[in-house]
């Protein structure tokens, strides 16, 4: 965060959409819509929201893996100062890992099972022409070491199955950094794994950030990792940021009716009473209502959130959110 | 009332690496004890091969245990003969994690909430067609949602489905095994709320299984923590979370991030190959056990900083 010169990577009305057709009915989702955000060198910033709010969407779109029919339709993605849109497969491939590592949930089916996992490290490190042969095989080692594998030499020989899921998921950031990007996209990285387990790679990830001036994009579901590793968060809801701002200020006074219901819902701070849950559940995004799509479930809902969709207000510097309740009410 | 007592429940694997080579014997669940009194929730916590799971399924007899007892209302289920254990199941029910893959797709949700009492030959159809009815609106569900299949809900909707068919036979002991934790953040708050109206109006014992810890504060008057098969610590959850005793729940609690407090947490590591599990459950304070070898100074200075 030197706040000099571009962020390092900058997103502007990003919109993603999947296109389907079921006998003759054609069904638009529009996964992420007018998404923006940026992130300095060596920020966390946490995208945060629930599933089918299109966090995920988001980070598949930035480095071209969305899945089909899914496909950017417009918007702007400036990565150190490129538009990543404007590259082919092979240029994006080249981005991707070189310059975005990239690290997803299921630590089982993103490594090859048929590889060892210090194979996998020395191939990457070879595609991108860091290190070849034996010395890609010695850097394999000192990144599964970097990410504190115990007895790294020998782990560098073991197939993917034959390590922890805490254990597969370092090797893949170890994958994810081999080529020092400055920038990681992580989706859900530590979901699957236990407490204590989640708590070393978010350390983990921590000392990166620190060590050598990794940014982070954490893509999460829990608060309570926000609240562990973002400099700044953003919360998603049905397709749109509804509340971007300082990590600490969103979470210590979250200003959108959404982000109030989801701390809301965590349990644990009043044993035994009843949560301020949210009703209902997500609306369906390829039949959104014309107002604000949160208005259903809102309990501060008032007419004019059913007319017109919020713009984004500000609530504080850098802090703000896409509701009614803030800037001018429309006509 | 004691309606759950379980002793030394023993569950042991055998494993063996090659045919002619002995089996290693590992110890899933290792001398667990404890008890739930009637209209309790207690709390079952640990991480992935704590043996939690393991345990519930010796309790429902859904695998055999190798040894211990389990009363329920006082009477051994484990030496039970077969027609007195199905009689006995109507009193046990049980809500799974995955709603997704415990409801059979090929079934109404109307057919699937209705299939207890039609196993065992409850009421006449009009009175279980109306037990149905009343089922769904209890766990908040459109009776007019009934004829449709599970694929047709949302995760949450799933898993009141699962939730009204196991209430279908007014159980009185509902184990639960991470029933919330497939679902969204929203919606488990949902699933909870149920959980909490239905246990005060039907006055129901509840065994929770899970790895959430936030969860298990919220829900349980007791807790016992699992680790590597045996009970380490167990007691009140409100003094767990205050003064937690062993190392392993410190480590525990101290690796869960709170969204109200930002920065890192003071996390503290458990040494695992320091681990004793010959050390039996010492009371550290009133009702509070842990399997700790002396006194730790430690436990009072972190009761406030570990908090929930």
């Amino acid at each position: 965060m030197n706040g000099q010169g571009p962020p390092l990577l900058e997103v502007r009305g990003l919109t993603t959409e999947f296109v389907s057709e079921t006998g003759g009915v054609r069904r638009v989702v529009r996964a992420a819509d007018g998404v923006d955000f940026e992130i300095e060198r060596g920020e966390v910033l946490a995208l945060a929201g629930e599933s089918g709010s299109g966090k995920s969407a988001t980070a598949l779109s930035l480095v071209g893996l969305l899945p089909p029919p899914g496909r950017v339709v417009s918007g702007r993605i400036l990565f150190e100062g490129r538009e990543l849109r404007a590259l082919d497969d092979s240029g994006m491939r080249r981005v991707r890992g070189a310059r975005i590592g990239v690290v997803f949930q299921e630590p089982m089916t993103a490594l090859n099972p048929v590889f060892t996992v210090g194979g996998q490290i020395a191939e990457a490190l070879e595609v991108h022409g860091v290190a070849r042969g034996a010395a890609a095989r010695v850097r394999a080692v000192e990144l599964l070491d970097a990410v504190r594998i115990p007895d790294p030499a020998r782990r560098a020989a073991d197939y993917p199955h034959q390590l922890s899921g805490g254990m597969r998921q370092r090797a893949l950031i170890a994958a994810a950094i081999a080529c020092r990007p400055p920038l990681l996209i992580a989706d859900e990285p530590t979901t699957a794994l236990d407490a204590t387990i989640q708590a070393d790679i978010l350390d983990l990830l921590d000392t990166m950030r620190r060590e050598s001036g990794l940014a982070v994009l954490l893509i999460t579901h829990d608060l309570g990792v926000v609240a562990r590793m973002a400099d700044r968060a953003a919360v998603m809801y049905a397709g749109r940021i509804v509340e971007s701002g300082p990590a600490r200020e969103v979470l210590a006074s979250p200003a959108h009716p959404y982000t109030r219901g989801l701390l809301a819902s965590v349990p644990g701070h009043e044993p035994g009473m009843r949560l301020a849950a949210i009703p209902g559940s997500v609306p369906d995004l390829a039949a959104l209502p014309p107002g604000c799509a949160f208005a259903p479930r809102c309990p501060d809902r008032f007419e004019a959130c059913d007319r017109a969709r919020p713009e984004a207000s500000g609530v504080s510097p850098g802090h703000a959110a896409r509701c009614h309740l803030y800037g001018e009410a429309p006509r | 009332m004691t309606l759950v007592e379980v002793a030394k429940l023993e569950k042991r694997f055998e494993r063996r690496t090659a045919p002619w080579r002995r089996p290693r014997i590992i110890r899933a669940v290792d001398r667990v004890s404890f008890s739930i009194d009637e209209g309790e929730t207690f709390g079952l916590v640990g991480e992935s091969g704590s043996g939690k799971t393991t345990t519930v399924r010796c309790l429902l007899r859904l695998i055999e245990p190798t040894s211990g007892s389990f009363r329920f209302r006082g009477e051994e289920v484990f030496d039970m003969p077969p027609s007195r254990l199905r009689a006995l199941r109507r009193d046990m029910q049980m809500v799974f994690q995955d709603p997704e893959s415990s409801l059979d797709p090929r079934m109404t949700a109307g057919a699937i909430i209705e299939e207890g009492l039609v196993i065992h030959r409850i009421g006449t159809p009009a009175d279980r067609r109306s037990r149905v009815r009343e089922l769904v609106e209890m766990v908040g569900l459109d009776a007019g949602m009934l004829g449709r299949y599970p694929g047709e809900f949302s995760g949450g909707q799933r898993q009141r489905i699962g939730i009204a068919r196991a209430l279908a036979l007014e159980p009185a002991f509902l184990v639960a095994d991470e029933p919330v934790s497939a679902l969204d953040v929203s919606i488990q708050a949902q699933v909870v709320n149920l959980l909490l109206d239905l246990q005060q109006k039907l006055g129901l014992t509840l065994l929770l299984v899970a790895h959430d810890l936030r969860l298990v504060r919220h829900l349980s008057s007791r807790l016992a923590v699992m680790y590597r098969g045996r009970i380490v610590e167990t007691g009140r959850a409100d003094a767990v979370f205050r003064a937690p005793a062993h190392a392993y729940t410190r480590a525990l609690l101290s690796a869960v991030p709170d969204p109200r407090r930002g920065g890192s947490p003071d996390r503290l590591t458990f040494d695992h190959a320091g681990f004793d599990p010959g050390l039996e459950l010492r009371e550290v304070a009133p009702g509070h056990w842990a399997a700790v070898s002396g006194t730790d100074p430690e436990c009072e200075s972190l009761g406030r900083t570990l908090s929930l």
